[in-house]
């Protein structure tokens, strides 16, 4: 898949399978370490989920590969190129051949839906306004919304916020998109639409996805591989089969829904007789 | 133990939670230093893409100019009143147009115009800023390769720059109209001596100059202050809600100490 606008990897002799390699890699704040060790590979063209509790760091890994954080420890590599050694110039260069959706789309809520999808061609390239609104439409037809372009952000549904966010994030033909909880509270037709629409255009435009989220049945559907986070490290990993027949308890709990299990329902407290003062400690 | 004799742990809590206060103060003095100086070198974009800022020139002056307006008139119309009473004492009523236009051209436009401004423009600004930080729009901004400072912040520091002064020219014009409707429509002061002695006594470089000078000083301050403030914000509700209220409070206390300060240093020959 060629990459518009801008050039390719840092050195064509280390293009390798793996789009995204991250080894050994740990992060904390102070001395409250947030990731642990975390291996993981992200070979292109596949879809990779990043599964794991609420508060895991699983957004924190998102961040360590876009650049916005550094690591304390281990590498980060994206196309070749030793993220956190990058100075701001190459680092921007890189992110333009990346796309992020975040949560809740981020939409410029002060610009249309055209203009939020035409920001980075109108911000990147010198392109011609009549061309910039083609190619605005043509991606916007490919999240179904090309009818909704005049629309302001604060006029959409959920779903189509995050439907527009995604057009927004495809608009420089990016290498890797990365989704941080793209299924997070959308109602179940919204739910199926964008985790087709994530697999549709992995495919179609040969990218590679990684994808943050809690959401297990409508992952493991779209997916190829996937990482269990738990407590900062990778507790488990494997194809969606792989992952669906795992026997271990944490995977088993997360897969199934299970209340209580090695991630446990009560936050820890002294015992319950205890605090209500009819029993001794 | 200091110097040997016994304190009480406790008794040094205050002192240590107001060392803190003033290292805290200091250290954001010197953040808000480095954030206005990458604003200034980030501003290449705003020379090439000069709409950005008359975007913002409407949000702030433009959208501002209702309260800048009615505000100038009823302040030159109390004006007008209060002059009129005390100078008839002395039989100089004539005089009104002098008083008018010197206490609005020196001291109420700038200063007035730039509280109003603080409030309304000030407040908007650092509201929006907070929010995109909040709704992660700046780090949207940032994941697309394109620098929040250079985009966001440098457009409405120009914007702002450039409508105060403006503003403040408004307000002292409509001031010295209300000056003019209660002296000489209401009261019935001569309309010739109330704009001849004003031709004659306002000086363009000692007056009207001077006042544009602390206009955009205050225009500078406001600005830098709201803008600092909203990226600062933590991004939450509450995060948003505090740095607003600050911006108000920190750009009220600043405009009147910069004003002490600048009237002191250009009416000293006076």
């Amino acid at each position: 898949m060629p990459h518009l606008f801008l050039g390719g990897p840092a050195d064509p002799l280390l293009v390798s399978d793996a789009l995204v390699e991250i080894r050994d890699l740990s992060f904390g704040y102070g001395s409250r370490q947030i990731l642990k060790g975390i291996n993981l590979t992200a070979r292109r063209g596949q879809v990779i989920a990043i599964m794991g509790n609420s508060g895991c760091g699983k957004t924190t890994l998102l961040r360590l590969i876009g650049g916005a954080l550094r690591p304390t420890q281990g590498s980060v590599r994206v196309d070749g190129l030793e993220v956190p050694n990058l100075d701001q110039q190459a680092l921007f260069a890189l992110r333009r051949r990346m796309g992020m959706l975040f949560q809740f789309g981020a939409l410029f809520t002060d610009i249309s839906v055209f203009d939020n999808v035409a920001f980075q061609l109108r911000e990147h390239t010198d392109l011609p306004e009549p061309l910039i609104r083609d190619l605005v439409l043509m991606k916007l037809h490919a999240v179904g919304l090309r009818g909704a372009a005049d629309l302001m952000p604060s006029e959409l549904s959920g779903g189509m916020a995050r439907r527009v966010a995604l057009a927004r994030s495809i608009a420089l033909d990016p290498m890797l998109i990365m989704y941080d909880e793209p299924f997070a509270g959308l109602d179940p037709i919204s739910l199926g639409v964008t985790g087709n629409m994530i697999r549709r255009l992995t495919d179609a435009l040969g990218l590679t996805s990684l994808v943050v989220t809690h959401d297990v049945q409508e992952s493991l559907k779209i997916v190829d591989y996937v990482y269990f986070i738990s407590n900062g490290v990778i507790e488990a990993e494997g194809t969606p089969d792989e992952i669906r027949a795992s026997t271990l308890p944490f995977v088993h709990q997360f897969v199934h829904g299970e209340e209580d299990g090695p991630v446990p329902f009560h936050y820890p407290a002294p015992d319950l007789a205890v605090d209500l003062g009819v029993a001794r400690a | 133990m200091i110097w040997g004799w016994p304190v009480p742990e406790r008794s040094l809590i205050p002192i240590r939670h107001l060392g803190h206060r003033v290292i805290e103060s200091v250290w954001r003095l010197g953040v808000a230093a480095r954030f206005f100086v990458l604003t200034l070198m980030r501003s290449g974009t705003c020379a090439r893409r000069p709409h950005l800022v008359i975007r913002e020139v409407f949000s702030t002056g433009v959208l501002s100019l209702i309260i800048i307006l009615v505000s100038g008139l009823f302040v030159g119309m109390v004006l007008g009143l209060q002059g009129y009473d005390t100078l008839q004492t002395y039989g100089s009523e004539e005089a009104l147009g002098i008083l008018v236009a010197l206490s609005l051209v020196r001291e109420l436009g700038p200063v007035v115009a730039a509280l109003l401004f603080a409030s309304r423009a000030g407040s908007a600004i650092t509201a929006e800023i907070g929010l995109m930080r909040a709704t992660e729009q700046i780090e949207a901004m940032q994941m697309m390769a394109v620098d929040p400072i250079a985009r966001v912040v440098a457009p409405r520091f120009w914007g702002g720059l450039i409508s105060m002064p403006l503003l403040a020219a408004l307000f002292s014009a409509m001031g010295i109209f209300g000056g003019y409707l209660v002296g000489v429509v209401l009261i019935g002061v001569d309309e010739g001596s109330f704009w001849s002695q004003m031709q004659a006594a306002v000086d363009f470089g000692d007056d009207i100059l001077q006042g544009v000078i602390k206009s955009v000083v205050f225009g500078v301050a406001v600005t830098v202050i709201a803008l600092f403030e909203g990226f600062d914000a933590p991004p939450t509700a509450e995060g948003v809600s505090r740095a607003t209220t600050r911006t108000v409070v920190t750009s009220s206390l600043a405009i009147l100490a910069l004003d002490f300060v600048l009237t002191a240093i250009m009416f000293r020959g006076v």
